[in-house]
């Protein structure tokens, strides 16, 4: 189910496009809601399992071209992003549920976008129905039909699609059973946090020096970038969107006895999740919440193109550091988070 | 045992420098090729030792002890990378990485203990005077309220994990999260004059990484490793001699230095500063030393 509104023209009108109220199905007689999304690592507010019947979420989600810092000497990108984060922001629904999109795509930007979510069925995953140039907005209302963590992304065409994405333009969808998780007995399991750890792989080209080069428009940038792209290796591979965005002042928290869900993706590029001092006790590693989770895991393993999560209770306090285990990658491009970990030293285990 | 002796003396030779510097008050800067320098006064002051401290086999905060350093005279700036880059022209330290910026006023980076050892040699061949590291004392001496003080308060038996939480949070709070050079002065300068003290840019000191057992008799050293030099900066750390990005020769978890660099100490006479003197003086005719 699509609309798109072409653009309202002049600035004047800007305020009202955005006060357009999401386009409202009458073939659905199903109750909304509204998602208020918030900026990963953090999760929406949601419930772990539902006895509600379904309904249909609605969620606005705004394109956002701005540069972008990715490391600590200031290298800047031309930054693509929903809602001006990288990655984009965690949804939340329950299978069953429908999902309603407003993307926006403000007369400010200069680029047409669109959205592919993985979870939808149908339609490129929604790529088809929802490009909007700067001024327009579409919205696209798709099934959760199955459950799991999904990526979305921008998939404009041709190589735009990759130079969208290592740009910044993926996210994730959890859609939860609506009885909630469950381990491999069919057992529920809950959390007391969910954080989102999105992983992004930035191709900055050099210059003969061999220093990284800032652009800011993404005209200027894309030449230089395909080259670097094309061969393959990445100059960054960070979480959420900039070398040490999840650590010192802004790592990640939790206690002792605290359970806690780590959704993890990575749209363009394999990855391989560790927790180093600690353990996955129940790992979706591709995702699925259908299947079993597998227990006691060391290093999972997360396709590109695709989320994982994992479930840990924190069992002894300190710092941990979370990365993908290709340690060239944690510790030389940036790929390396910290949880800080509070409560009583469990002399038994250590 | 070997390295605690040579420490041992090594100290003792220091302490009669310090006091023959004293009765020579250090002189103003000579040499146009000689980095500038400041004077740091003879002072004595509330030093929180370097190294490692163990009591009942678990680490605790560093003892602080009076301590006295005789007047010295210390680079104002970090070395600059234009500095450096004479001593790579003339074929006595190791090329800076091709990717570092040559604009003249910015600080030297990327520098090991060894690349910085090479130029206080260099300097000191090229001036006829001694230049050298500071020793970890001289330098929290120089950096006065830019030193900042590592210990967590935390009593001896607290649970090991808050140590270790009250150090990562300490260390974070500090963080400039700032990697890319500023010229040289620009985080400003310390009421003694010094600029750029606990920047982005961390300093080697000439002090050794010891790991000390306090027991009722006190701190006793059990082992010195000469191969890892104490840091100063935004916050005190331990490196490595031979690493020139302490990103990737950093822990797994902790805030490493954004970048190492160098200030040195103009007099003073070190084993190695005075072997360089005696170098210089018999320079091709003692080959042996």
């Amino acid at each position: 189910m699509l609309t798109r509104r072409s653009a309202l023209f002049g600035t004047a009108m800007a305020a009202l496009m955005f006060s357009v109220p999401a386009f409202a199905a009458a073939d659905l007689d199903l109750p909304r809601e509204k998602a208020t999304l918030v900026a990963p690592p953090f999760v929406m507010t949601h419930e772990q399992a539902t006895k509600a019947g379904p309904k249909i979420v609605e969620f606005t989600l705004t394109i956002v071209e701005k540069p972008v810092v990715i490391d600590e000497q200031g290298t800047t990108i031309p930054g693509m992003t929903f809602d001006g984060s990288i990655p984009g922001p965690m949804m939340v629904v329950h299978e069953g549920d429908y999902v309603e999109v407003t993307l926006v795509n403000p007369a400010t930007n200069s680029m047409m976008h669109d959205i592919d979510f993985h979870a939808a069925t149908g339609g490129l995953g929604g790529a088809e129905l929802t490009q909007v140039n700067p001024g327009e907005q579409a919205v696209l209302r798709f099934k959760a039909t199955r459950s799991g963590v999904f990526i979305y992304h921008c998939a404009p065409g041709g190589p735009m699609t990759p130079v969208h994405v290592v740009s910044g333009m993926s996210g994730t969808i959890m859609v939860l059973p609506r009885d909630g998780l469950k381990d491999q007995n069919g057992k529920p399991l809950h959390y007391d946090r969910v954080y989102y750890i999105g992983e992004s792989d930035f191709y900055v080209p050099r210059d003969e020096k061999g220093n990284f080069k800032s652009y800011t428009e993404i005209g200027e940038s894309m030449p230089d970038m395909l080259d670097v792209m094309q061969k393959l290796t990445p100059s960054h591979v960070v979480f959420e969107g900039k070398v040490g965005a999840l650590t010192g002042k802004s790592a990640l928290k939790a206690n002792v006895g605290e359970t806690v869900l780590i959704v993890h993706s990575q749209a363009n590029r394999d990855s391989r999740p560790h927790l180093i001092g600690g353990h996955g006790d129940y790992v979706w590693e591709r995702g699925k919440f259908a299947n079993p989770p597998q227990v006691d895991q060391e290093t999972w393993f997360i396709r590109g193109g695709s989320a994982g999560a994992a479930l840990y209770t924190f069992r002894q306090p300190g710092v941990y550091a979370y990365v993908t285990h290709n340690l060239i990658e944690a510790t030389l491009l940036g790929a390396t988070a910290h949880f800080k970990v509070e409560g009583k030293w469990n002399d038994d285990l250590m | 045992m070997v390295h605690r002796l040579k420490l041992a003396a090594k100290a003792g030779l220091f302490a009669a420098s310090l006091v023959a510097d004293a009765a020579q008050a250090p002189s103003a800067d000579v040499g146009s090729d000689a980095p500038e320098t400041v004077a740091v006064a003879a002072a004595a002051f509330g030093y929180r030792l370097a190294g490692d401290f163990q009591e009942e086999g678990r680490t605790v905060d560093a003892p602080k002890e009076t301590r006295s350093v005789a007047s010295f005279r210390i680079m104002k700036y970090q070395l600059t990378g234009a500095q450096y880059d004479s001593c790579v022209a003339e074929r006595a330290c190791p090329a800076r990485p091709k990717s570092q910026s040559r604009a003249p006023r910015l600080p030297a980076v990327m520098l090991s203990f060894e690349d910085a050892s090479a130029y206080a040699a260099w300097i000191g061949a090229k001036t006829g005077e001694t230049w050298r590291l500071p020793t970890d004392e001289e330098w929290r001496a120089a950096a006065g309220t830019r030193a900042r003080d590592d210990a967590t308060g935390l009593a001896k038996d607290a649970d090991p994990s808050e140590r270790w939480l009250a150090k990562y949070d300490a260390e974070s709070a500090e963080a400039k999260d700032e990697q890319r050079l500023r010229p040289i002065g620009g985080f400003g300068a310390n009421e003694q004059g010094l600029f750029d003290l606990s920047g982005n840019v961390w300093e080697w000191t000439d002090t050794c990484s010891v790991r000390y057992s306090i027991g009722p008799a006190g701190a006793q050293p059990m082992t010195t490793n000469c191969g890892v030099r104490v840091v100063e900066g935004e916050h005190r750390t331990y490196i490595t001699d031979f690493i020139r990005d302490a990103r990737a020769g950093g822990c797994a978890v902790g805030k490493p230095p954004a970048n190492l660099g160098v200030r040195l100490v103009r007099g003073g006479r070190t084993i190695s500063g005075l072997i360089a003197r005696i170098k210089t003086i018999f320079e091709g005719r003692v080959a042996w030393l």
